[in-house]
């Protein structure tokens, strides 16, 4: 990949990073009392991103006949399978008992909140074992 | 991820990089399949953007933040979410966000199952915690 596509990647990624810590996202415990239906700003963060991204997804490709420092727009593949649904399934009971999913495990730890590195040594342990173990060779 | 896509056409979903990074240790044949070799550069690079935009949220306006949350929840818990997210192939960005945005019907029927699954996890621990 060429170093300005890169540039715009750190670029969203910081973004996004921004934007979890200013939702108060990065911290398991307003995770954890959403869940519990106890504040659910959360829900707002989500819906806000989900509206924000459908729209983009749907006028930039409109707009733009391709990115601005990449070959193509791309689709995010998921199929209706087992795998998927099951695979779901788990992922929630892991996030309701900890708090964390991928992006605020990586982004809190930007904002010091070290004991998050425990949460994402599981999350990287969890992909091996997936991995390792039980991935399929297709797509 | 908006901005990821306008960019790059990219789409940026965050639980895939914890099954690239295996791809630099291991030899196992998933972790060295065309999709993860392909992306494993920019999904490093995604991951520590968020980590210096999470930083300049803190020094500008944050204050520092220690989760009390117990080691072992945290442990259980990112295990199984890093698990099944990689089954899945999707967590909260890459169903949640990036999924929805999209329309995919795996992806909404997912973000159902994990939000109630979540749920119920939550109130379980409550219950004995």
């Amino acid at each position: 990949m060429k170093l300005g596509a890169l540039f715009f990647v750190l670029a969203s990624g910081a973004l996004f990073g921004f934007g979890l810590a200013l939702s108060t996202m990065v911290k398991p415990e307003v995770v954890i009392s959403f869940l519990l239906w106890r504040d659910m700003g959360l829900l707002l963060v989500l819906g806000g991103a989900v509206v924000v991204t459908f729209v983009a997804y749907r006028v930039v490709p409109r707009v733009l006949r391709k990115p601005w420092a990449g070959a193509e727009f791309q689709r995010h593949p998921s199929e209706m399978s087992a795998r998927t649904l099951g695979g779901a399934a788990i992922f929630g009971i892991g996030w309701g008992l900890c708090g964390v999913c991928p992006g605020p495990a990586i982004a809190g730890l930007g904002t010091g909140n070290w004991p998050l590195l425990i949460a994402l040594a599981g999350l990287i342990a969890g992909a091996y074992v997936q991995g390792r173990f039980f991935g399929t060779r297709s797509r | 991820m908006s901005l990821l896509f306008a960019a790059t056409g990219l789409i940026g979903g965050m639980s895939t990089v914890f099954t690239t990074v295996w791809s630099f240790f291991s030899q196992a044949p998933y972790f060295r399949e065309e999709r993860f070799m392909a992306s494993r550069g920019w999904r490093l690079v995604y991951a520590a953007g968020l980590i210096v935009g999470a930083f300049l949220w803190l020094a500008a306006f944050g204050e520092p933040f220690r989760t009390q949350v117990p080691a072992w929840q945290l442990a259980a818990g990112g295990f199984l979410a890093g698990f099944g997210a990689r089954l899945s192939n999707g967590c909260t960005a890459g169903h949640g966000i990036c999924g929805m945005a999209s329309l995919q019907p795996p992806s909404i029927l997912a973000v159902v199952i994990f939000l109630a699954t979540a749920m119920a996890t939550a109130r379980l621990v409550g219950a004995f915690a």
